[in-house]
């Protein structure tokens, strides 16, 4: 319960930080949800991890949706991904997740630590 | 003890955050630029997505409304020329933003802040050929009159609204890729944009410094059989007949101009960096009521340009209250280009003239703050250009400018050469003179006649301009206009003496006596960036003139009668190949068929059969292309060995007119071999040389195509393999820089309009791009496959009571408060 409240919060309020805050928000948000809500540290990465990634590539997806995968073809062209867009939705997904993963790690120390 | 875990996890994250928010080399920050809500993402436009819009600007002076149609063409409806002007900016920057921004970074000779060191000398020589000093020229004309001041202002703050209203996330994906933030606007860039048009249409029509290195290999007489100011087949603009007045200004030889300067046999030390692609070029023509099916003249145009992506072009209609004026614009300037209004419809092909004359400067010394004139020693303004450097340090170049103007080459930059010393070269270029070619253009949106159009294009000086034009009373004309300097016999042609001014520029052609025509007998004009008059016109009056185009526009016009909207879009895409047809005779002429094998003999069919159509399945076209590639290189390369660059090498019209006069052609021989070669040798043996070549691509197949290559690249990639996923290559389009469909690699028809003077008004466009420079966007390159197919749109002419009309898509309300 607390692991998929960690990963729907993280996606949530990431989210809400975009609006506001360049991309690094995420970081700041996995840590903080990972500091209040007290996983072990695996855990806590892969609730980080999981929450960006689903945001990131949800909302990567659901946009190359709209856009008829136009864009990410070409990016993914660019890039050495062969021209795949499902490819760069992963990738996309993964870096912010990788982000999201760490800080959260992070944050679960944090947590500990502070009870210490 | 959890404080060091979180110490390194956290030292972790932020090394990756940091990591992945700088640029690596030539990778963007990866976690800025995948974000879906900050990063590319954000720049894939939903395929549904709606441009409505209201918004207020303080700016804007009333109400106006944009109406786009489904081609994403703005139609705006304003009620002042302010906010027309103010919106234009507005939409320029809205779809092109990254478009402006870099070409007038270029212009300015600011390539180096986006591309890097590498970019330094290509900065260097466009500062020292004055774009900027002739930018801040234009800009002081500009802002002298209240009108002209207003209106570009108005223009700049439109541009400048939207940056100001734009969220990084809305950033175009350029900026996102370079990890750069886009410039404010002033007027100074929209004349940095007017001065990138002159230069690409005036600054390579000259070939001085090429002509002085062959004045000093040949003889007077060899140069003019090499470089004839009127080829023997030309058929001029102004129909040839026509009288011409009395020259209004004579201007007269120095006395020593035989021995110091047509007989001096120094070299040009200099290379330009970067010339204007000599293709560069358009055909424009009109047919007259007598002539067409409906009665009502027709006028066509197709400026060839470098193709890319966004287009050099953007379509728009503007109008208020009394003015309505449709066709394309381009982005960085206000008003509309080319195009048509209530009453009368125009056109412009380039006039190729020569308007750019190179001066040798002694300075006193190093300094350069000296230099030797009309008897004494002179002091020159010094400019010191700053050009910064990304990732590099900023580099100083001091410019001196002269009363000719500015020093371009001198011993600290001789261009793309890197000889030693070199000769000081001050640049003469009518560019540099101040004018407002923009309220000029302001103007002929307007014209509803004959008289206003001369009225309106007269204060066009720079660059000069084939400006075609229809009326719906039924007129057809057609004006070089520019300012030109009158010279005497081969002035300008060469390096000049720049010690007095004795060789300076005694005046300029009288306006009235530029070369024109109104309604004549036969119904039709047209250009093709031809000469524009025979020898008969009494000025000298050098030029990088092409002569095919207007030959086979002119025979198809003369041929045709009860023509037809689609007759012109025909001949749009004509592909027919004037100048192969008289190279043909005498390519076969010289050829020894005995001496061929069986291979060889086979594709010499193919040549001898071909329907002379340069279509892009076309393989004759393919072997005459290869063969006289084979044949200039092996004519001219030994006579020519000290001067590598083939551009500068004649005409291959100049050559196959030669070839057909004087069987006994001198250049024929090698004169590296010790046997005395014959045009039998050079044409047997290069036909030899081109079958080898077509042997070697059999298999790919021989189709034309494949070897001229067409495509369209974004404006970002010069190379044209960097971004290949931002382009459209190998496109099945035939053609060549001397066919009417000129289609030459990444160069040609840039836009193709065809305009009925009908009551309404029919007209037809298209251009290979889409209106939207975003490569995430549906209309990045929408039209390109009808311009492939040779297909247009119909233009919408669209009038007040249309507003409700269901071809409006999408509706942006502007107002001030």
């Amino acid at each position: 319960m607390k692991f998929l409240t960690a990963i729907i919060l993280t996606a949530l309020l990431s989210f809400i930080s975009g609006l506001f805050l360049p991309w690094w928000g995420i970081a700041i948000v996995a840590l903080a949800i990972a500091a209040m809500i007290h996983q072990k540290p695996g855990k806590a990465f892969l609730a980080g991890f999981l929450g960006v990634f689903l945001l990131w590539a949800g909302l990567a997806w659901w946009i190359d949706m709209k856009n008829n995968s136009v864009l990410s073809h070409k990016v993914a062209a660019l890039l050495p991904l062969g021209g795949n867009s499902f490819a760069i939705i992963a990738v996309t997904g993964f870096i912010g997740g990788l982000v999201g993963g760490l800080a959260a790690l992070s944050g679960s120390f944090l947590r500990a630590s502070k009870t210490n | 003890m959890r404080i060091l875990p979180f110490a390194i996890s956290a030292i972790l994250t932020g090394g990756l955050v940091f990591a992945l928010n700088k640029q690596w080399g030539s990778i963007p920050p990866m976690g800025k630029f995948l974000s879906p809500q900050q990063g590319f993402w954000q720049n894939a436009e939903p395929a549904n997505k709606s441009f409505d819009a209201d918004l207020k600007f303080p700016d804007l002076k009333g109400k106006a409304e944009v109406y786009f149609d489904d081609r994403l063409v703005p139609h705006v409806f304003a009620e002042k020329d302010e906010d027309l002007y103010f919106i234009q900016g507005y939409l320029h920057a809205k779809f092109r933003l990254f478009q402006i921004d870099l070409q007038t970074k270029a212009a300015a000779g600011r390539a180096s802040e986006i591309a890097g060191p590498k970019a330094i000398n290509f900065d260097k020589e466009q500062r020292r050929l004055g774009m900027l000093f002739a930018a801040e020229n234009a800009m002081k004309e500009i802002e002298k009159d209240e009108q002209s001041k207003s209106l570009f202002t108005a223009y700049t703050n439109g541009i400048n609204a939207y940056i100001g209203s734009m969220k990084e996330a809305d950033m175009p994906i350029e900026y996102k890729l370079l990890n750069l933030k886009p410039e404010k606007w002033s007027n100074l860039r929209t004349a940095l944009l007017l001065k990138m048009m002159a230069k690409m249409l005036s600054s390579g029509t000259e070939s001085d410094l090429a002509m002085t290195n062959a004045k000093a290999m040949f003889m007077p007489d060899e140069l003019k059989n090499l470089y004839p100011q009127v080829p023997d087949s030309l058929v001029p603009i102004v129909p040839k007949g026509t009288a011409f007045v009395q020259p209004g200004i004579k201007p007269i030889p120095p006395a020593s101009a035989d021995s110091i300067y047509l007989s001096r046999k120094d070299i040009a030390t200099a290379r330009e960096i970067d010339k204007p692609d000599p293709g560069n070029g358009s055909n424009n023509w009109v047919v007259a009521g007598s002539k067409t099916q409906s009665g009502a003249p027709i006028l066509c145009n197709d400026p060839h340009l470098e193709l890319s992506l966004p287009s050099i072009w953007y379509e728009m209609q503007l109008v208020t209250p009394t003015s309505n004026v449709y066709g394309v614009s381009l982005p960085g300037s206000p008003f509309v280009i080319i195009g048509f209004n209530d009453s009368i419809a125009w056109g412009v092909t380039n006039s190729q003239r020569d308007v750019k004359d190179y001066y040798e400067i002694k300075f006193k010394d190093k300094s350069k703050k000296e230099y030797w004139f009309n008897g004494a020693w002179t002091n020159s303004t010094q400019r010191v250009e700053e050009i910064k450097v990304k990732g590099g340090k900023t580099v100083y170049d001091t410019v001196a400018y002269t009363v000719f103007g500015p020093v371009m080459y001198d011993e600290n930059f001789q261009g793309a050469a890197n000889e030693g010393k070199g000769r000081n070269l001050a640049v003469r270029w009518t560019a540099h003179d101040p004018s407002n070619e923009g309220m000029a253009v302001y103007h002929l949106n307007r014209a509803k006649n004959y008289d206003e159009y001369v009225n309106a294009i007269k204060d066009f000086t720079c660059p000069g301009q084939n400006f075609v034009f229809a009326s719906k009373s039924g007129d057809i004309a057609i004006w070089q206009q520019g300012r030109f300097p009158a010279r005497w016999d081969r002035q300008g042609l060469y390096i000049m003496p720049g010690e007095d001014s004795s060789y300076m520029w005694q005046g300029f052609i009288p306006q009235t006596e530029n070369p024109h025509a109104k309604n004549p007998e036969r119904g039709f004009l047209q250009s093709a960036n031809q000469r524009p008059a025979d020898s008969t016109y009494p000025y000298f009056i050098p030029g990088s003139y092409i002569t095919a185009r207007g030959i086979t526009i002119e025979n198809r016009l003369a041929a045709m009668s009860g023509i037809t909207v689609n007759d012109m879009m025909a001949l749009h895409g004509n592909y027919f190949n004037t100048l192969a047809e008289d190279a043909r005779t005498v390519l076969l002429k010289y050829t020894k068929e005995t001496e061929l094998n069986v291979d060889e003999k086979k594709y010499l069919e193919v040549f001898r059969n071909w329907d002379l159509q340069a279509s892009p399945d076309s393989k004759g076209q393919t072997v005459y292309s290869l063969w006289r590639f084979a044949l200039e290189d092996t004519i001219w390369g030994d006579d020519f060995a000290g001067m590598p660059n083939k551009d500068d090498w004649p005409e291959t019209q100049t050559l196959f007119e030669y070839m057909l006069r004087d069987s006994a052609m001198k250049f024929a021989d090698d004169i590296r071999t010790p046997a005395r070669e014959t045009l039998y040798d050079m044409v047997t043996g290069a036909f030899k040389k081109a079958a080898g070549q077509l042997n070697a691509r059999e298999k790919e197949g021989l189709e034309w195509y494949k070897f001229n290559q067409p495509g369209v690249y974004h404006i970002m990639d010069k190379s044209k393999k960097d971004l290949l996923p931002f382009a459209r290559a190998g496109l099945h389009v035939g053609g060549w820089g001397d066919i009417v469909n000129a289609v030459k690699g990444s160069h040609g028809p840039s836009w193709r309009m065809i305009v009925q003077m009908s009551s309404p008004t029919e007209a037809y466009g298209v251009y290979p791009g889409g209106q939207s420079g975003n490569p995430g966007s549906r209309f990045y390159d929408n039209y390109l496959d009808q311009w492939v197919q040779g297909k247009y749109n119909k233009l919408w002419f669209m009038r007040d009571g249309d507003r409700t009309d269901k071809n409006v898509k999408w509706v942006m309300k502007f107002k001030g408060e």
